[in-house]
């Protein structure tokens, strides 16, 4: 059994069913990403694992123990607020050892854990400040320290770097993520930013209308979504339109060219599935291992630094295609007509 | 600009002069007691009167006991709506403004009736028990200021996550309210202990009528019959509440995270 084992969780406010037959088993040690559309039902998991919300039905077990039934401050988790939360009558160190201070833990073996969490955190002289006088990324932290200090089975983390700024919410996640595999703490992080949770995650859970879409690494899924929510939702995607020629040959046929998919395809003769394209799959002009070529004309054009992304006509629809900035050579200009290639295996197939 | 200052400045006096006229006349009266100069006696006779040190004594030890028993159950109160019933807010409040339109006189004639020494919980047959019961009217006498000075204090904290933060760390109910909540309105509850205090030191029907030795009907005594003494009476109830101002003032100073904001 794994570590943290939440099966055929169910969740209902009123009429409106958030989470429905939620199944998830968590290794120890694992950082897992909740990640979703408002709504989707991720924060209610995870305040149902908390403790905060009560579900309908299901269990959540820890260590093999069933805490559905158990109050929140016995079950020994963890949690980091969006809101950070510090206790404003406290200070740093304060709001550090306040568990540690529930717990009973002797005031010597308090102040040295106290000390050992500020400086994880790379904090270790703003112990004897109130919250209000750090900055937004130090209070996270500080809140960070707090959750961590107590030593909890699992660690929840309910969208932590949302009310921060972009440059601080990137060095941040890389803080959280080489603190949490130092102390080797499993982890929920749920977030609706799929490059935090592609970043930092062993595996993300996808979720949408309250049930798991698809559970899998980053690479498998950016690389091989299941859904066409998946697909959608985590990175950018252009759907081609295509006709089946041959469902078994994994044969189609794209304005007016026959690609041969490496796999079977789940339609029948004729019928019309949606081939789905990475930017980055698509490539301007011929490129080495891409076996089809398509006319395509230059719609738009967006600098982004060291990528440039095009938008580009081709195949009855509008695709997006990425390709790295070269100082030698100037962007395309709009109206230009090209050609974009790409390869059969880099094809996702949306048939469901 | 300069004549907008010129005129802000007058406003200031005329509510200056509005306040305080009536005070130094009152003080001035209070003065002249000895015939043809200016003295002390209407004070000294005050002071020494046992009858004032009885009841003013009272009446503080009654206001303490009023605050920590208000302070007991609004606090919590205030605490449980807006974190789990917060569509009985309306209602709660509603119930908080009551003492302020039905007359205390409804309220104790209700106490004496139902507590009477022929009821089946007769408090008012011992000193203790209608102590208790003067407590409480005290308490609810108070209620619409305690609730809603406890109730904006707590407006300014994101209630429900300092909560849920201490329910992860281990906090049970009690802690959480002795040590999160409690400190973080205490400025907002002693703003409503001063207001407890003000109110329970004055008032006289509830006293008058359980027929308690409080500084109320003192104070109404004293003004039927004699002259120079209720004048000292009323500077001295005045300087007891600018005192107990100035107290509120120094523990919000040292108390050190509102310290620090304030700056």
């Amino acid at each position: 059994m794994a570590f943290l084992e939440i099966a055929r969780l169910e969740k209902s406010f009123g009429p409106l069913r958030v989470v429905r037959d939620f199944n998830l088993s968590v290794e120890q040690g694992e950082f897992i990403s909740l990640l979703g559309p408002s709504g989707c039902g991720k924060t209610t998991v995870l305040r149902m694992v908390a403790g905060f919300e009560t579900p309908d039905s299901g269990a959540i077990q820890i260590e093999g123990r069933n805490v559905v039934r158990q109050r929140p401050n016995a079950r020994k988790i963890g949690m980091v607020f969006q809101a950070y939360a510090l206790f404003p009558n406290l200070t740093v160190a304060q709001n550090v050892g306040f568990g540690l201070k529930v717990a009973g833990v002797p005031r010597r073996e308090a102040e040295e854990r106290v000390a050992e969490m500020l400086a994880l955190i790379g904090l270790p002289d703003l112990g004897a400040r109130y919250p209000f006088q750090l900055s937004g990324g130090q209070q996270q932290r500080v809140a960070l320290a707090r959750a961590l200090a107590v030593r909890p089975r699992v660690l929840l983390l309910d969208e932590p770097l949302s009310a921060l700024d972009a440059k601080i919410r990137v060095s941040l996640r890389t803080e959280i993520r080489t603190i949490q595999q130092r102390l080797g703490i499993t982890t929920i992080f749920v977030t609706h930013d799929q490059e935090e949770a592609l970043s930092m995650s062993d595996r993300i859970v996808v979720m949408n209308g309250g049930i798991a879409e698809q559970v899998g690494t980053p690479f498998e899924i950016y690389n091989q979504p299941t859904t066409k929510f998946v697909a959608n939702f985590v990175g950018t995607i252009s759907t081609l339109v295509a006709e089946v020629e041959d469902p078994a040959g994994g044969a189609v046929r794209v304005a007016g060219q026959t690609i041969r998919l490496p796999r079977p395809v789940e339609a029948p003769r004729g019928g019309r599935i949606g081939l789905a394209l990475r930017p980055e799959a698509l490539h301007l002009g011929a490129g080495d291992g891409r076996d089809t070529m398509l006319p395509a004309t230059i719609a738009d054009v967006q600098f982004l630094g060291s990528v440039i992304r095009l938008q580009l006509h081709t195949g009855g629809t509008t695709v997006a295609l990425d390709t790295f900035n070269r100082p030698d050579m100037p962007p395309p200009r709009v109206g230009e007509h090209t050609q974009v290639s790409f390869a059969a295996r880099d094809v996702i197939v949306l048939d469901s | 600009m300069r004549s907008a200052k010129i005129w802000s400045w007058i406003a200031f006096a005329a509510g200056m002069l509005y306040f305080f006229l009536p005070l130094i006349g009152m003080f001035e009266f209070s003065l002249r007691a000895r015939r043809g100069e200016y003295s002390f006696d209407a004070y000294a006779s005050v002071l020494g009167d046992p009858q004032f040190r009885a009841t003013f004594g009272y009446s503080v030890l009654m206001a303490l006991f009023t605050i920590i028993f208000g302070i007991l159950l609004v606090v919590p109160t205030v605490f449980w709506v807006r974190l789990k019933l917060p569509r009985w807010r309306p209602v709660i409040e509603f119930i908080t403004l009551l003492p302020l339109v039905i007359p205390p006189i409804v309220i104790v004639f209700g106490y004496i009736r139902l507590y009477n020494t022929s009821s089946w919980l007769p408090l008012t047959g011992t000193a203790m028990g209608t102590n208790l019961l003067l407590m409480f009217g005290y308490t609810m006498l108070a209620l619409p200021y305690m609730y809603r000075a406890v109730d904006t204090g707590l407006r300014t904290i994101d209630v429900q996550t300092l909560t849920e933060a201490a329910q992860s760390l281990g906090a049970g109910w009690i802690t959480i309210l002795a040590r999160l909540i409690l400190p973080n309105v205490l400025v907002a509850v002693l703003s409503g202990a001063f207001l407890t205090f003000a109110i329970v030191i004055g008032e006289f029907v509830l006293a008058a009528l359980l027929n308690r030795p409080a500084f109320g009907p003192y104070m109404v005594w004293m003004g039927a019959n004699k002259a120079y003494e209720p004048a000292a009476l009323a500077v001295i109830a005045f300087v007891v509440t600018w005192a107990c101002m100035a107290l509120i003032q120094l523990v919000t100073r040292l108390s050190a995270h509102t310290r620090a904001q304030q700056r």
